[in-house]
């Protein structure tokens, strides 16, 4: 591992949480009747994904789950332009009276969640939407939480959180990198 | 990345890199999902105001970017040539120029004279997008023609595509004949010789002056539509002679090698350059490519929209690119969430 690179969850680490997040997420929706999972382009995907199968596993029934590609609802086309490719949105059926979980990789500002409560918005009105992330590194620009975290991550200037899954980088990890740059 | 993808203006398919047509075709693809949703409409274009401009009489493509710029969530304007100071004279920099006065984005023409949308971009600040001018171009038909061969076809490349009837006239075939020959596609050509513009072949396509040796070579035949004035203008001898020589009939796509995909720009005139059972039957994709029309359009006016390339850089700056940062979200916190 180069220096400016530290593993802050390994893949057996990142599984432990993923099989405590699954846990929590069935607590938090006491059960798996109305639930819904929706993943976040493109990382968050495969995550809800994962949970959705360890939540499976446990109870034995198929959770529902989706994609949400947020681009389309960004705050800022002006100044990032386009994205190049946008990634494919699918929600399995009407979320009206159901529990959504938003899974994403990592929580910062809070503006994709932002984007995604407003996409989501237009599909129904689900009785309850909760937020689920893998790592929440702070840096809120709006008032947004979550209710389930795999793992807090305190980040410093010039430092950057990746999110690594099997599914798209090869491998799973989640790594703090230095970027050397200002304060992000 | 780069930010001002296509550029300012879309003026035609002759400009565009074989990358920038893949651009907007995968851009589109999630766009056809808006449309499909309970809400068919997104946020992206929030704020934009967009002026259609149409000189020319036209109802598929003005309705298909009025849908497009609605599901974008922008705000648009009709101005049709008749019942506008057009009529009484003011010329078209003018019209523009007052119409930007007014604080406009993006200008959306139709014109019956070749290249007046790029004398528009040219003159104007606002993004212009070609919407047919004269025999020039008709970029947003080609895009959508090709997303529609793609969708069917799973591919471009090596595919076989004749354009059949009056390429002369045609700023469709022009679209066409540019975005297939980019994206690999092999391009003829069928029609009468007084319909056929000289030296076509220089373009790098084939000529086929029977429409049963068409029917023999091409995966998929567009069929353009004959302007029933050319008739009048003694282009043709008559309709009904057309339809029997060059007229796309279920007997002669019987005797196909393959299965044939038919297409038609539309308007289509029934029983003079297509027969009405090919045009309903199960080879048409016609309808699709009306569908994909709102699609392509939305991509056009979405990366058009974000051209804003000094922000773009100043943004970029600001965030040094990780080495996983080629997805926007991915996994890196780097890149704004």
């Amino acid at each position: 591992m180069s220096p400016d690179r530290t593993t802050i969850l390994d893949a057996r680490a990142l599984s432990r949480a993923l099989q405590r997040m699954a846990v929590e997420v069935l607590e938090l929706a006491r059960g798996t009747d109305d639930l819904v999972l929706i993943g976040i382009q493109r990382r968050g995907v495969e995550l809800a994904e994962r949970i959705a199968k360890l939540i499976e596993k446990e109870e034995g029934v198929i959770v529902p789950r989706g994609a949400l590609d947020i681009t389309l609802y960004r705050d800022d086309l002006e100044t990032i332009g386009p994205k190049p490719v946008i990634g494919e949105t699918r929600i399995p059926a009407d979320l009206t009276g159901k529990h959504v979980v938003i899974v994403d990789d990592v929580l910062y500002t809070g503006r994709t969640v932002r984007a995604a409560l407003d996409e989501l918005a237009d599909f129904g009105r689900p009785k309850r939407i909760s937020l689920c992330v893998l790592v929440d590194r702070g840096g809120r620009e709006l008032p947004i939480q979550p209710d389930i975290v795999g793992t807090p991550v305190k980040v410093n200037g010039g430092e950057r959180v990746d999110v690594l899954v099997e599914e798209i980088d090869g491998r799973d990890e989640v790594e703090l990198v230095k970027t050397g740059g200002g304060s992000r | 990345m780069k930010s001002a993808v296509l550029g300012k203006d879309l003026l035609g398919l002759e400009r565009l890199s074989p990358d920038q047509i893949r651009l907007v075709l995968d851009t589109a693809e999630p766009f056809k999902e808006v449309s499909e949703r309970p809400i068919k409409k997104v946020p992206a274009l929030r704020g934009k105001t967009i002026v259609n401009l149409f000189f020319e009489a036209s109802t598929r493509t003005r309705i298909s970017f009025e849908f497009a710029e609605k599901r974008l969530s922008a705000d648009t304007v009709n101005v049709a040539a008749t019942g506008s100071s057009v009529q009484k004279g003011e010329t078209l920099v003018d019209t523009a120029k007052n119409l930007e006065a007014m604080r406009i984005d993006m200008v959306v023409i139709r014109h019956p004279s070749s290249g007046v949308a790029e004398f528009l971009g040219n003159r104007i600040r606002s993004n212009v997008i070609n919407a047919g001018d004269g025999q020039h171009e008709h970029p947003t038909q080609g895009l959508l023609d090709l997303l529609t061969i793609r969708d069917k076809h799973g591919r471009i490349e090596g595919l076989k595509v004749c354009l059949v009837g009056d390429v002369l006239h045609s700023r469709v075939a022009r679209s066409n004949i540019w975005g297939l020959l980019k994206l690999g596609a092999e391009v003829g050509v069928c029609g009468p010789d007084t319909l056929m513009p000289r030296g076509i072949e220089e373009l790098g396509v084939c000529r086929f002056r029977r429409i049963e040796e068409a029917v023999e070579w091409a995966d998929v035949l567009n069929v353009l539509r004959l302007q029933l004035e050319r008739m009048e203008k003694g282009f043709i001898p008559s309709l009904r002679e057309y339809y029997r020589v060059f007229g796309v009939t279920v007997e002669r796509l019987e005797r196909a090698p393959r299965r044939l995909t038919i297409m038609h720009p539309g308007p289509m005139n029934r029983g003079v350059e297509i027969d009405s059972r090919v045009a309903d039957g199960s080879h048409s994709v016609i309808l699709d490519q009306v569908t994909n029309g709102v699609a392509v359009r939305m991509a056009v006016l979405y990366l058009l929209a974000g051209g804003r390339p000094e922000l773009a850089a100043a943004a970029k700056r600001a965030s040094p690119p990780g080495p996983l940062s080629t997805s926007w979200r991915g996994g890196t916190t780097g890149a704004p969430e």
